[in-house]
């Protein structure tokens, strides 16, 4: 059964995943660049694959690098869940 | 004049515990880490050294190289950065097998979740090269880095490759090792299947009664440094790297040439790398794998390399204490010795009693030895041989 995205429940989704993949929790936030949290393509790849599992919104590689912040990756999902 | 190479830093993990002393200084006392026929590090504890995201992107076998790694860098007073420009910095991490626990949780996932769910992580957790990849990268060593793969001679040829790499002027530093994470299901059940592995659970090279090795899992690291520079720089030196040699048996593949004549072959050229007659020899630490094959074919290479300088000769295995690390099992041994001949200990084969006919050399039975005869510096040889026919055969001084 997926989850239905909205903001909020990407948001808890997503920063839970970041949270697993090293950075401190307290980190964490909308604006924050994934640079700046240590998150490469490589985590980005897993990333993905949680928010495929969770919303079954596919992203590709080519989606994931144009995001900058872990905001942009949220807005990302949420309006292709809804498109 | 060509170049002479000193070990300035040792590291290690083994079933005695965390650290080159533990390993060395445990082996010496005659502590066996040996528990229910396996030597599994069971102390290690990587969470103290490696970030969170270090720990998921590292197989077990990477985690235990960086941490012995770290070790011998701090010893060697490396710890914020190489004294030398890092492109002139090698790294060489020789393994038997690699990250062998990924390919098996991910097979596990490919069988149960499908392709999709494979984590992006699989690969660089599994390949061999991973160990000297990530040591590199956490360090910033920009000279030659890669991996010896050579089952269990792989960290004798990465140490023995290090030093040619200074020698030939490639490097002026090269950090080199074993590293192995192998007590795994698959792995434990093919080499039960090869009938290589202990039924008895125990290690007890040379011993008569011997049937087979324990597997072990660890890690040894070593600094190696060109002499010269290491001195300018008041580096305190642990002892010399003299000579590396190296031959295939070209045989069977796996079970060494009786005679030993591929042994005798890397013996001798370590020998005469080092520039150190047989006599000249205060301890050898042999590849004893308690195996009843290589102990004998071991023991008869011993007699052909060395000569009536054989005979009376301390020759131990560590294996007897942490069972047998395959691709780290060299890196780990180097490490014993190193710290051995500083203090000119011979430690013991523990749990050696019941001599076999042929198998008549000095193998350090009951406990540890002080190396007699010593003027001036000690020299050994240190034996790893490997499924392949590989060997490899490193001479160490203090």
């Amino acid at each position: 059964m997926q989850a239905t995205a909205t903001q909020e429940s990407v948001e808890a989704a997503i920063f839970r995943e970041l949270a697993r993949l090293g950075p401190e929790p307290e980190y964490v936030k909308r604006d924050i660049t994934f640079d700046a949290l240590g998150i490469d393509s490589l985590d980005l790849v897993e990333v993905a694959q949680l928010v495929e599992e969770e919303f079954g919104v596919l992203l590709k590689g080519e989606d994931m690098e144009k995001l900058q912040t872990v905001g942009d990756a949220i807005d990302l999902v949420v309006a292709r869940a809804a498109s | 004049m060509r170049r002479r190479v000193v070990i300035t830093g040792v590291g290690a993990v083994s079933a005695l515990g965390d650290g080159a002393s533990a390993l060395y200084e445990r082996w010496k006392a005659g502590a066996c880490g040996i528990e229910s026929g396996l030597g599994a590090c069971r102390e290690f504890e990587p969470t103290s050294v490696l970030s969170k995201k270090e720990l998921r992107r590292t197989d077990r076998f990477v985690q235990l190289a960086l941490v012995a790694g770290q070790e011998a860098l701090a010893q060697a007073g490396w710890e914020d950065a190489p004294p030398v420009d890092p492109a002139r910095v090698g790294c060489v991490i020789g393994t038997g097998i690699g990250g062998i626990s990924t390919i098996e949780s991910q097979h596990e996932v490919l069988r149960e979740s499908g392709p999709r769910r494979m984590s992006p992580l699989g690969i660089p957790l599994m390949m061999g090269n991973a160990a000297a990849a990530n040591l590199a990268l956490r360090h910033g060593f920009k000279g030659p880095a890669f991996s010896t793969v050579s089952a269990c001679a792989a960290g004798a040829d990465a140490i023995g490759t290090a030093l040619r790499q200074i020698r030939a002027g490639d490097a002026d530093a090269v950090v080199a090792g074993g590293a192995e994470a192998g007590i795994t299901p698959l792995a434990c059940a093919c080499f039960g299947a090869m009938e290589a592995l202990s039924e008895s659970g125990i290690s007890r090279p040379f011993d008569a009664r011997r049937d087979g090795f324990v597997m072990g899992e660890g890690a040894g690291v070593l600094v190696l440094e060109n002499a010269e520079l290491a001195e300018e720089r008041g580096a305190q030196v642990l002892g010399e790297l003299l000579g590396y040699g190296a031959s295939a048996d070209a045989y069977h593949l796996t079970a060494p040439d009786p005679s030993g004549s591929g042994a005798v072959c890397a013996i001798t050229r370590a020998l005469d790398d080092a520039g150190v007659a047989a006599g000249d020899l205060h301890y050898v630490n042999a590849h004893g794998t308690s195996t009843p094959l290589n102990d004998r074919a071991e023991t008869e290479a011993l007699k052909s390399a060395l000569g009536d300088a054989a005979n009376g000769l301390p020759i131990s295995s560590t294996k007897s204490a942490v069972g047998h690390l395959l691709g780290a099992a060299g890196a780990v041994e180097a490490v014993a010795t190193v710290l051995a001949l500083r203090d000119r200990v011979a430690p013991p084969t523990l749990g050696y009693e019941v001599p076999e006919e042929g198998l008549d050399l000095d193998y350090v039975p009951g406990s540890a030895r002080g190396l007699t005869s010593v003027n001036g510096r000690a020299v050994a040889i240190s034996n790893s041989f490997g499924f392949g026919g590989h060997n490899a055969v490193l001479c160490l001084a203090s």
